[in-house]
């Protein structure tokens, strides 16, 4: 019997809650080709997580777990992946394209010979049973429809925070299968060194509301020590002690335009745009960000954006539903007091 | 020692996309560039070259425009060029892509690395990168942040890789395909002398008879690309004191229950 695939992404045998969002579109998939949704959950606590997928929507769960799962090494989940496709044939494959599952699905379609449609932000199964996607190409300024081969199995990645979990179901169980890994630790050329967690981070893809700071922050009203670049001394501890407590009173990312990070204000990591991340949070707020076009391009589909800028004619407030003009180092540290005062922390 | 980067030519970053009445991607008279991520891709191809001793190859996968960014290539350093392109490859899917990458790959004979950049900004995907590697049957590294220790005669390569929470230090073996992210180096830019050498540069075009492949038939099909919806938001500028826009602010926000 035939079947909807959902990829559970889970790390140091946790499930990434994205995940819930992936089975989400799967059961609107699953619903419309009236076939089972099936999780597949691999590694380290895996038969825990299987049953939590039960609760989330899924009708059946594969599961495996083995030590070569442990941290990600591609190739043995690719090889299992690949393995449970080409034995039962699904109708479609679907996973949050974080970057592990854009990286399983696309290697794993390619040994099945599968299509595979990445970053959907909306999907709609036609009445031939073939996938249509809506996905951003250009880096978000314009957007593609595309469509699977219904005689394949269709894999699709999912942008994040484009499709809602499926209601709890406390009491829901999935019928759950155990299968073998399919390579052995002796077939992964790979090896894990180590791996050196980023505490306290919260990842921008996964946020839901991104604080993010540009060049302007280099305006920080502090004396830099002498010696060394004080633009750039500025600009860090402007992050640090200024837009951070802000995020820590949110439980927000921080973000940081292209300026910003080229500048050397803060790392790659924080990059929000068309050569860092594409982020669609419910609150998005530019502090000294004038909204160049790459950096609208990772930003522009968040759901309520606020500009800070000391310049009213900058173009970010073309995408903002809320505008402050003004400096962001009086503003800021008035919204955070705010904040904290009205959210009562 | 042979390394060979995969690159494509974009429109530059600041250029305005948007979809023509008959349906085709346009961006007015903005240059196009070598994709974005793909510089720091050449970069590091250069340098791995130099310091085995080897030999740095580009290769380009399209029409004639792709020209641009290997002839950029050149001029940064990159050894040779290459260019693939046949009619049948027009409107395919990666799995066309990755069987035409990894047979002109194979064609080679010689190679130990492949580079790419994280993604191609056009095409907004990254996945015919990790199908190259399966096509070719090689060791797939994405990802990565720092290319740590490399053996060309041992077949041995350690990287650190950024994921999502946090460095992942790995071994694996050669040949690989590795993706690399912005923070690994510093592209360098053209010197003039490259620029008037790379001008001159005849790039060879190899048709998929010359790579002897057939393309699978595509799983995946572009229907049709639209512009973005208008963003009909009127924004509201909210003033007066700082503490006075603060608190107007933190209204609102309650008021759209984004907090």
């Amino acid at each position: 019997m035939s079947a909807v695939y959902v990829w559970i992404e889970t790390f140091n045998g946790k499930v990434l809650n994205s995940s819930w969002e992936a089975l989400g579109a799967g059961k609107t998939v699953a619903t419309a080709l009236n076939v089972p949704l099936t999780a597949l959950v691999f590694g380290e606590n895996a038969n825990a997580v299987a049953a939590e997928a039960g609760k989330n929507g899924a009708d059946k769960v594969i599961v495996s777990e083995d030590a070569t799962f442990n941290g990600f090494r591609l190739e043995p989940y690719a090889a299992l992946l690949s393995k449970l496709v080409a034995d039962n044939k699904p109708k479609a494959v679907l996973a949050i394209g974080t970057a592990r599952g854009r990286e399983l699905l696309a290697a794993s379609a390619a040994d099945t010979d599968s299509g595979l449609i990445t970053e959907a932000t909306s999907i709609e199964v036609q009445s031939d049973g073939a996938i249509k996607v809506t996905r951003p190409v250009y880096a978000g300024k314009i957007i593609s429809e595309a469509v699977g081969n219904v005689a394949g199995t269709q894999f699709l990645t999912l942008r994040g925070r484009a499709f809602k979990p499926n209601a709890e179901n406390a009491g829901a169980t999935a019928e759950v299968t155990t299968v073998p890994a399919v390579l052995a630790e002796a077939d992964i050329a790979t090896k894990i060194e180590s791996f050196e967690e980023e505490a306290g981070t919260v990842n921008l893809t996964d946020a839901a509301i991104i604080v993010s700071g540009g060049r302007a922050m280099a305006n920080n009203p502090k004396d830099a020590p002498a010696g060394g670049d004080a633009a750039v001394w500025k600009a860090k501890d402007g992050f640090e002690n200024t837009i951070q407590p802000l995020a820590d009173v949110l439980g927000a990312a921080v973000g940081a335009s292209r300026a910003a990070v080229d500048a050397g204000y803060i790392s790659y990591a924080h990059q929000v745009g068309q050569t860092g991340k594409s982020v669609a949070p419910d609150l998005y707020i530019a502090a000294g960000i004038s909204g160049a076009i790459q950096h609208q391009a990772g930003m522009r589909t968040s759901k309520v954006i606020v500009a800070i800028n000391k310049d009213g004619e900058a173009p970010i407030f073309k995408l903002a539903r809320y505008g402050l003009v003004g400096d962001l180092y009086k503003i800021i540290p008035a919204l955070t007091a705010e904040l904290k005062k009205r959210l009562g922390k | 020692m042979h390394v060979v980067i995969f690159t494509r030519s974009t429109p530059d970053t600041a250029a305005k996309v948007d979809v023509g009445a008959n349906g085709a991607v346009g961006w007015g008279d903005a240059a196009t560039v070598v994709n974005p991520w793909d510089e720091y891709a050449l970069e590091e191809g250069i340098v791995q070259a130099k310091n085995a001793g080897g030999k740095a190859t580009v290769v380009a996968i399209g029409p004639e425009f792709n020209n641009e960014s290997l002839k950029h290539s050149l001029a940064m350093g990159v050894d040779d060029a290459v260019r693939v392109w046949d009619a049948t490859l027009e409107g395919t899917d990666s799995l066309a892509f990755a069987t035409a990458a990894a047979a002109a790959v194979k064609k080679m004979g010689d190679v130990d690395l492949v580079i790419c950049g994280k993604e191609s900004v056009d095409v907004g995907t990254d996945q015919h990168i990790y199908q190259t590697a399966r096509k070719l049957g090689w060791t797939m590294l994405s990802y990565v942040s720092k290319i740590l220790e490399v053996d060309y005669n041992a077949k041995t390569i350690k990287v650190e890789r950024l994921l999502e929470q946090g460095k992942q230090v790995v071994t694996s073996k050669l040949p690989a395909v590795i993706s690399v992210m912005k923070d690994i180096n510093e592209p360098r830019y053209p010197s003039f002398i490259g620029i008037r050498k790379a001008s001159k540069a005849v790039i060879p075009e190899w048709s998929l008879a010359d790579l002897g492949v057939t393309l699978p038939a595509s799983q995946a099909k572009v229907i049709k690309f639209m512009n973005l919806p208008p963003k009909n938001i009127q924004v509201e500028m909210l003033e007066g004191t700082p503490e006075e826009q603060a608190a107007k602010l933190v209204d609102r926000l309650l008021e759209e229950k984004v907090l």
